[in-house]
């Protein structure tokens, strides 16, 4: 019954708001630039700020954590090959696999024979493996089932150092290998999404800006290059020149700007009718001014989102050339490298595939999500 | 629309002749020759391979005698492959890739329009999060560390598959859910996108006046407007599809035409990469062009040859 209450309010209680000329046109919200709101945006857009400040700790730790472990990119050392992580206070807690040690289950139609294959397995270090027997067996083929826990460290009178992520097939530590990988994979991405955003912005903005028939001939190369599949061309190119950081590069770079450029010459196309760009024409500012100025500021949101977007397909592209062996060459590493390998040895050894695929993942994951973030962020609808 | 379609046959063939006279001459610039494993071959054995293969001839005449070729089929013999015809070997690894492709496409679209819808219709609830968060895992995750995931968790762990294995319909299983990850995450978010809009439409709210059941106007009246943009994404979607079965069938160890190509670049068989090389782009071409008639012919809004009038 609030509703009557409210209708039977005594009259004496309302006065007439007397209207003053000076505070009739304020307005109430702080005028804010269309940075401000997009910056504004982008704050409160949580999973976009956890990715950038994920993103930065990745960043920092490319070029700080190589130089967290005491072992080189390529200190070769057979003998300590293929060892399971192993880290300093988290060995305690088993559960986490630091403890340096290997585990796989054997079976046999004994438990005496099911240890043998263990023993065999694991260097016939027998007093270096603990047995859990899961399943006594009947005399059956594989009926007997024993879970052996190798530790290797030990085994290998090693028990004082420690490889944080393990070593890898030629005993080099995986955790220096992961971040200068990862160091890699960043700077051929980041390189590539600059040499697209200046290639593809300088085309399509001139192309756009001039129009006419200059804008018609620039076209037509654009269409024939887009109905050309990237693929086919950054494969040819890997083929053809050597293999390395600066190939990958070039081959993603050469077919990486035609994106930016249709979308910028759709944009200048846009902006350049407009009445602000006609005024600045008619006060003398020249073509030039009139780019860098009201242009380029006018469509960096765009520029911006989509850059944001082509590293991490950069980062992919070089993975995947890398995996199929095109790519990087050794003893660089990248994360599509070490993922290869890793491959080559999920069976016994997954801990070498487990981290750099988390990790290409997180910076997938990431460089999307703050993309999409931008992307809402520089939408003049989403402001509130 | 004839016309057009005649503009866009003359584009592709364009783009093909582009694609074979580059990848031709990179070919022929390579350092490397087939020959250069065979140390124990004397000069004259070589000139006599050299002979039969025509790669004694100036090269304008061997790219003359390729393109001609081309036009006729025949992409030449492989280098490296027990002298088979380079057209015979795509032909019979062409089934293997179009299997698991096709596999991966159907599953991944419907599961993907299936969860793009759900999380359309609980909007903001916490099913609609779970999808998105599904469909930012799928479009981020590269398919092979999804497909390592996969080997890993199902065959090495678990043992219901084989690691990698080809023959029998079950083991198209794990390697067609890794290739399907990515058509479905890419069509979850786009139809959960669009169906966001339909729904909030003045369409719906009159199809809601008139007393039209929930049911009833997600299915007929939103989910039928939300699918006809669906079909602009299939063409990047089958790109992706390609691109992944390269690096698929080389870890599940399939017999298709990805694998071919990454045996054919370790070995440096020219013929083999070439015809590779040709039959993705052709592929490339004729998917996005069917999809650019397609989408003229579903939307009549959408006018293909507009830009002519």
């Amino acid at each position: 019954m609030e509703n009557n209450n409210l209708n039977n309010l005594p009259k004496e209680l309302f006065k007439p708001l007397v209207r003053k000329e000076d505070t009739s046109e304020t307005i109430s919200k702080p005028s804010r630039t269309f940075g401000q709101e997009a910056r504004r945006t982008l704050l409160k857009n949580k999973p976009a700020i956890i990715s950038l400040i994920l993103l930065i700790i990745i960043i920092i730790m490319s070029i700080v954590g190589p130089h967290m472990s005491e072992y080189g990119n390529d200190d070769q050392n057979l003998s300590r090959a293929k060892l399971p992580p192993h880290a300093p206070g988290l060995e305690k807690i088993s559960w986490l696999g630091f403890d340096g040690t290997l585990t796989d289950d054997f079976k046999g139609s004994t438990v005496e024979e099911a240890k043998r294959k263990a023993i065999a397995r694991f260097d016939n270090q027998e007093k270096f493996i603990d047995f859990k027997v899961k399943s006594k067996g009947n005399g059956e083929r594989n009926s007997a089932e024993v879970e052996a826990t190798y530790h290797v460290y030990d085994a290998k009178g090693m028990g004082d150092q420690y490889f944080w992520l393990g070593t890898d097939h030629l005993g080099r530590d995986q955790w220096t290998r992961l971040w200068l990988g990862t160091r890699v994979s960043l700077i051929i991405a980041f390189v590539a999404a600059i040499l697209d955003l200046l290639i593809g912005v300088t085309y399509g903005g001139i192309s756009g800006f001039f129009g006419g028939k200059v804008d018609n001939y620039m076209q037509r190369v654009i269409e024939v290059l887009v109905g050309i599949p990237n693929l086919v061309i950054i494969l040819l190119m890997m083929l053809f020149m050597q293999p390395g950081i600066m190939s990958i590069v070039i081959a993603l770079a050469i077919t990486g700007w035609t994106g930016m450029a249709r979308i910028v010459r759709g944009e200048v196309m846009k902006v350049k009718n407009q009445e602000f760009v006609l005024a600045a024409r008619t006060l003398g500012t020249s073509n030039g001014s009139i780019i860098r100025k009201h242009l380029l500021p006018n469509i960096s949101g765009i520029i911006i989102v989509n850059t944001m977007f082509s590293i991490p397909s950069a980062v992919f592209f070089e993975a995947f050339l890398s995996f199929i062996g095109l790519g990087i060459v050794p003893p660089n590493a990248s994360l599509g490298s070490l993922i290869n390998i890793g491959f080559q040895n999920l069976r016994i050894y997954p801990h070498l595939l487990v981290y750099p695929a988390i990790l290409i993942s997180l910076i997938m994951i990431t460089f999307n999500i703050l993309g999409d973030g931008l992307r809402d962020a520089f939408d003049p609808k989403m402001h509130k | 629309m004839a016309r057009y379609i005649l503009r866009r046959l003359g584009y592709m063939i364009v783009t093909l002749f582009i694609i074979a006279t580059l990848s031709f001459f990179l070919m022929k610039m390579l350092p490397g020759s087939p020959l250069n494993a065979e140390d124990k071959l004397s000069e004259e054995q070589k000139a006599i391979v050299l002979e039969k293969y025509g790669l004694n001839d100036p090269v304008p005449v061997q790219y003359v005698r390729y393109l001609t070729g081309l036009v006729q089929g025949d992409l030449g013999i492989s280098f490296k492959f027990d002298n088979t015809p380079v057209t015979q070997i795509l032909l019979d690894r062409i089934g293997p890739s179009a299997l698991v492709g096709f596999q991966a496409m159907v599953i991944g679209t419907i599961l993907g329009i299936a969860l793009g819808l759900i999380a359309a219709v609980f909007h903001n609830g916490f099913l609609d999060y779970t999808s998105t968060i599904i469909a930012v895992l799928g479009t981020s995750i590269p398919s092979f560390v999804f497909a390592g995931l996969l080997q890993y968790v199902f065959a090495v762990e678990l043992g219901w598959f084989p690691v990698a294995l080809w023959g029998e319909p079950e083991h198209t299983i794990l390697p067609t859910i890794a290739l399907a990850i990515t058509p479905l995450a890419t069509a979850a978010r786009f139809i959960r996108t669009e169906m966001v809009e339909v729904l909030g439409s003045n369409y719906m709210l009159t199809a809601k006046a008139k007393g039209i059941g929930q049911a009833g106007r997600v299915w007929k009246h939103g989910f039928r407007n939300a699918l006809i943009p669906l079909i602009t994404v299939i063409g990047p979607m089958a790109v992706n599809i390609m691109t992944g079965s390269m690096v698929i069938e080389q870890i599940f160890a399939i017999p298709g035409i990805g694998e071919q190509f990454v045996s054919s670049v370790l070995v440096n068989d020219y013929p083999t990469i070439m015809g590779t090389t040709l039959l993705y782009a052709f592929a490339f071409i004729v998917i996005i062009l069917i999809v650019d008639l397609l989408y003229g012919l579903i939307d009549p809004r959408i006018r293909v040859t507009g830009g002519n009038k």
